[in-house]
């Protein structure tokens, strides 16, 4: 997954380049606040390790070896921000000493690797372990699913950056000037191999691993298990759901436009006029496993669509000619109203839980 | 496969990258062009080299720069054989299976009905082979030719953080550490194996080798970060200070940046 040199347009690499960093610097800060100056030796050491975990081959079933990225390990002991580092160093640490991976592509490989495929190890293993003792086998399967998850998102995004390249990027009789294959080709050529393979070895590695720490030192496991006993002292857990929380929300608006590709309407979510033609009731007929629509929007339907009609009709504001567009506005537009939501809710309830902070 | 092959074919990758990383120290103590010149200079200039082959589009440029970067390799004491063995065959292997169907499934003008290649197919696969053989050539001279402590001194005074040069330096030197307790442990436990080792066992094996290894970094880290504190480490980097530059080292950078800037013009 480590893309080369040549691999990538220019402005491909300059704009992955530009999110890594910034991925780098909100780390680090956040790292330093907690851990202060025990940053610099605990990501380094973390990184070697990394770094020599990525050589190991690990037996597969079926007989085949794969190698795991480490990512997922890393976010599961250190948190999110722990992992992006010591992610990206073990990553350009392999470009810079042996030559595996571009320096041009060098943002895009952490971006890939690192930036965007850990928090999606940290998330997904939260979610699943949800509040699960230390010790609890389902830890080991959380960490396996998400080892799986973050290799095949990061390479899902090594895909589609390869994959945008021929479409946005070619001479003028038509040849692509760098990685050759459209979407339709690059995405299940790389997904192939890391659905089945390469996803498989970094799930069985941080499951096998957790599984160690879990006999072996189980304090590792603590301070991301989200459990009060293993939080207690350190005062994060409010900055933490918050992070989670803002994550979460900047991966929906990432994701929101993703909504233009399924064609169709959602079940459940026809118009009124919807009833009355013929080629939209088919469909409607379809996805109800055949169960005819009846003749005419059901009364109460008619009656209640008019009550209210949105400020933002079918995602996209009447000015907005872009459906696109219109959609990531309008996800922004309703994240902010969330936000607000939550924010009012919040300074409402701050003032009961002061007096337990100071103390 | 068997529980000796697995721990084989690690002891072996392991070993195989700290060789590699002691003949890159190596080449870089023979005399040599890029040895002779400052190691900002060597950076920068390979860094610029590398994205004017990026930026250009034009393939007989991209040839011309791809014969200077063998003239360069050859002029540091870099043989054509190391080229050959770490360069242009792992490239083409990898970049050269994955141009292949490029031939075919670019649209185009038709070349050769079979098998059907197009214009646009043939250039395309060229342009991309080319290109990574090109970038990888200069990015190998560059740290076959120089020790990782003066790539990082370059790296800082080309202004990386002090925080991120220091983490690069410190996590190189534990790679050799670690790896080598890597592989006394995989030593240790194949000398003690009697029987072949089934796939779940393989697989626990490395797991629990990954679990103790991770445990002896962390700990390493925190006795690295007390050390580093009784010595009177307060977050802060302070590095010794940098040589000066020579005229031989500014006629370099002109080199570097006017073939860069001359080989971006020319294949625009």
């Amino acid at each position: 997954m480590h893309i080369p040199d040549g691999y990538l347009s220019p402005s491909t690499c300059v704009a992955l380049y530009g999110g890594t960093v910034a991925a780098w610097y909100i780390s680090l800060k956040r790292l330093k606040r907690v851990l202060l100056t025990r940053v610099v030796p605990l990501i380094s050491v973390f990184a070697a390790f990394a770094f020599v975990v990525m050589m190991f081959n690990l037996p597969l079933p079926g007989g085949t070896t794969g190698h795991a990225l480490g990512v997922t390990i890393a976010a599961i002991v250190l948190g999110p921000a722990g992992a992006v580092l010591s992610a990206s160093l073990a990553i350009g640490l392999q470009a810079l000493l042996f030559g595996d991976g571009g320096i041009t592509t060098l943002g895009a490989n952490c971006f890939n690797m690192a930036v965007i495929a850990s928090p999606m190890a940290y998330i997904s293993y939260r979610a699943l372990a949800a509040r699960a003792a230390i010790d609890s086998r389902r830890r080991i399967i959380a960490a396996g699913v998400a080892g799986y998850l973050a290799a095949n998102l990061s390479a899902l995004a090594a895909a589609v950056e390869l994959g945008i390249q021929p479409v946005l990027f070619h001479d003028a009789a038509g040849a692509p000037l760098y990685a050759p294959y459209p979407l339709k080709i690059a995405i299940p050529a790389m997904m192939i191999g890391h659905l089945t393979f390469a996803g498989l070895a970094e799930a069985l590695l941080s499951a096998g691993l957790v599984a160690y720490l879990q006999a072996a030192d189980p304090s590792l496991l603590a301070a991301t298990s989200g459990l009060r006993a293993a939080l207690s002292g350190t005062g994060t857990r409010t900055p933490a759901s918050l992070r989670r929380l803002w994550l979460s929300v900047a991966l929906l608006l990432i994701f929101t436009p993703l909504g233009i590709l399924a064609t169709g309407k959602a079940w459940g979510e026809w118009a009124p006029d919807d009833f009355l033609h013929t080629d939209s009731r088919a469909r409607i007929a379809v996805a109800s496993q055949n169960a005819l629509p009846p003749p005419a929007a059901p009364a109460g339907m008619a009656r209640m669509a008019t009550v209210w009609t949105s400020p933002f009709p079918a995602y996209a504001p009447a000015f907005v000619k872009s459906r696109a567009l219109g959609y990531v506005l309008s996800a922004m537009f309703g994240v902010g109203i969330c936000l607000l939501i939550a924010l009012f809710a919040q300074s409402r309830l701050r003032p009961q839980s002061r007096p337990e902070e100071v103390t | 496969m068997s529980g000796a092959n697995i721990v084989a074919s690690t002891l072996k990758s392991l070993s195989r990258a700290l060789s590699r990383a002691l003949i890159n120290e190596q080449t870089a103590r023979q005399p040599g062009v890029m040895q002779a010149l400052d190691p900002r200079v060597r950076v920068a200039g390979t860094f610029l080299l590398v994205v004017a082959v990026v930026l250009l589009h034009q393939i007989t440029v991209l040839l011309t720069l791809f014969v200077a970067g063998v003239v360069l390799a050859l002029a540091s004491a870099v043989t054509l054989r190391t080229l050959t063995l770490r360069v242009w065959l792992v490239v083409l292997a990898f970049t050269g299976v994955i141009a292949l169907p490029a031939l075919w499934l670019t649209p185009g003008e038709p070349l050769s009905t079979f098998p059907s290649i197009t214009r646009q197919g043939l250039h395309t696969a060229m342009m991309l082979v080319l290109r990574v053989e090109t970038a990888v050539t200069f990015t190998t001279v560059l740290v076959l030719t120089t020790p990782w402590a003066q790539v990082l001194k370059a790296l800082r005074s080309l202004g990386l953080p002090k925080e991120v040069i220091m983490m690069l330096a410190m996590a190189y030197r534990y790679i050799f550490l670690l790896a080598e307790t890597a592989n006394q442990m995989f030593e240790s436990r194949e000398s003690r194996r009697i029987g072949a080792l089934g796939g779940r066992e393989q697989r626990r094996l490395v797991a629990q080798t990954a679990g103790v290894l991770m445990s002896k970094s962390l700990d390493l880290s925190q006795e690295v970060f007390l050390a580093m504190q009784s010595r009177g480490y307060r977050g802060d980097v302070v590095t010794l200070t940098e040589q000066r530059l020579t005229p031989r080292d500014y006629f370099g950078v002109l080199a570097f940046a006017g073939v860069a800037a001359l080989a971006i013009w020319l294949g625009r």
